[in-house]
């Protein structure tokens, strides 16, 4: 174990430990192959490539079809992946907002969001976003207008969801990486606008 | 038997003895399938180390729908095994 190994007096990181031993004494994995993966996965997934392939996809209507027909060939494009999921993206526009919620767990694209908020994977978020979405959406800030439907997608399955949030205003001039850095977590997830 | 899109399905009743990827909120309700997703292992069998392919779709459902008010809709994923059609 090596610095992932911080929070190691919670009864859950003992679980978590216990779990590895077995993979481990079953010959499934070693424990250099899971700091190995884990030092990939915190070096790699991050929020910041959801959000440069969102950018593209607002200045590259091809890009933009692709990423909304097969996410994990758009993410591919931008050298991410591969996943062992299915990526599906939503796009927002001035008639729907979407919204990810995993009301089993906690299920997102971590390769392209990173690694989950506390929030995500609360039971009061995961219970409350299927039922009353907009109290959720404003808790975060996010009044919606009355006619604009919300749509809610719950992962379930071996898909997961990203949300292509819709260009601001006035950002005409800004290059790509601009245009990026306007991209945060919660708007990939839709608990923001961007 | 593959379901297209728009067929409206009602999500079998029951709570069921073994792990299943059916939402408590979803059972026994009906919504509208809007994407073929794939075939993937039912994960109720996938957990018991059967793996058994089926169609898994998206479906949505009118919050009126599950909650008896609301004006959202909810998409979730589901496998043929947890549909019967409307």
């Amino acid at each position: 174990m090596t610095e992932h190994d911080n929070h190691a007096g919670l009864p859950v990181a003992a679980r978590v430990r216990r779990l590895e031993e077995r993979l481990i004494e079953a010959g499934l994995a070693s424990d250099a192959e899971i700091d190995a993966f884990l030092t990939w996965l915190y070096r790699n997934a991050a929020p910041v490539n959801g959000a440069r392939m969102a950018a593209r996809a607002w200045t590259d209507p091809e890009y933009r079809a692709l990423l909304l027909s097969d996410g994990n060939a758009a993410a591919a494009v931008l050298g991410f992946g591969p996943m062992s999921y299915q990526l599906r993206v939503v796009a927002n526009s001035s008639s729907v907002h979407n919204v990810i919620v995993c009301t089993l767990c906690s299920c997102y694209p971590v390769a392209l969001l990173g690694p989950s908020p506390g929030w995500y994977r609360s039971f009061a978020y995961r219970s409350r976003t299927v039922r009353e979405p907009r109290a959720v959406l404003a808790e975060f800030g996010l009044v919606l207008a009355h006619d604009v439907p919300v749509s809610v997608w719950d992962s379930t399955s071996d898909a997961r969801y990203m949300v292509l949030p819709a260009r601001p205003a006035g950002t005409e001039e800004l290059g790509a990486d601009e245009l990026a850095g306007l991209v945060t977590l919660n708007g990939l997830i839709g608990t923001a606008l961007v | 038997m593959t379901l297209p899109v728009g067929t409206r399905v009602r999500v079998r009743p029951g709570d069921p003895d073994h792990h299943t990827r059916v939402p408590r909120y979803a059972r026994g309700h009906v919504g509208a399938v809007v994407a073929v997703l794939g075939e993937w292992a039912l994960p109720d069998d996938s957990v018991r180390g059967i793996q058994r392919p089926e169609t898994c779709y998206a479906v949505r459902f009118p919050a009126a729908e599950l909650w008896g008010s609301g004006d959202h809709t909810v998409t979730l994923d589901l496998w043929e095994s947890y549909l019967d059609r409307a």
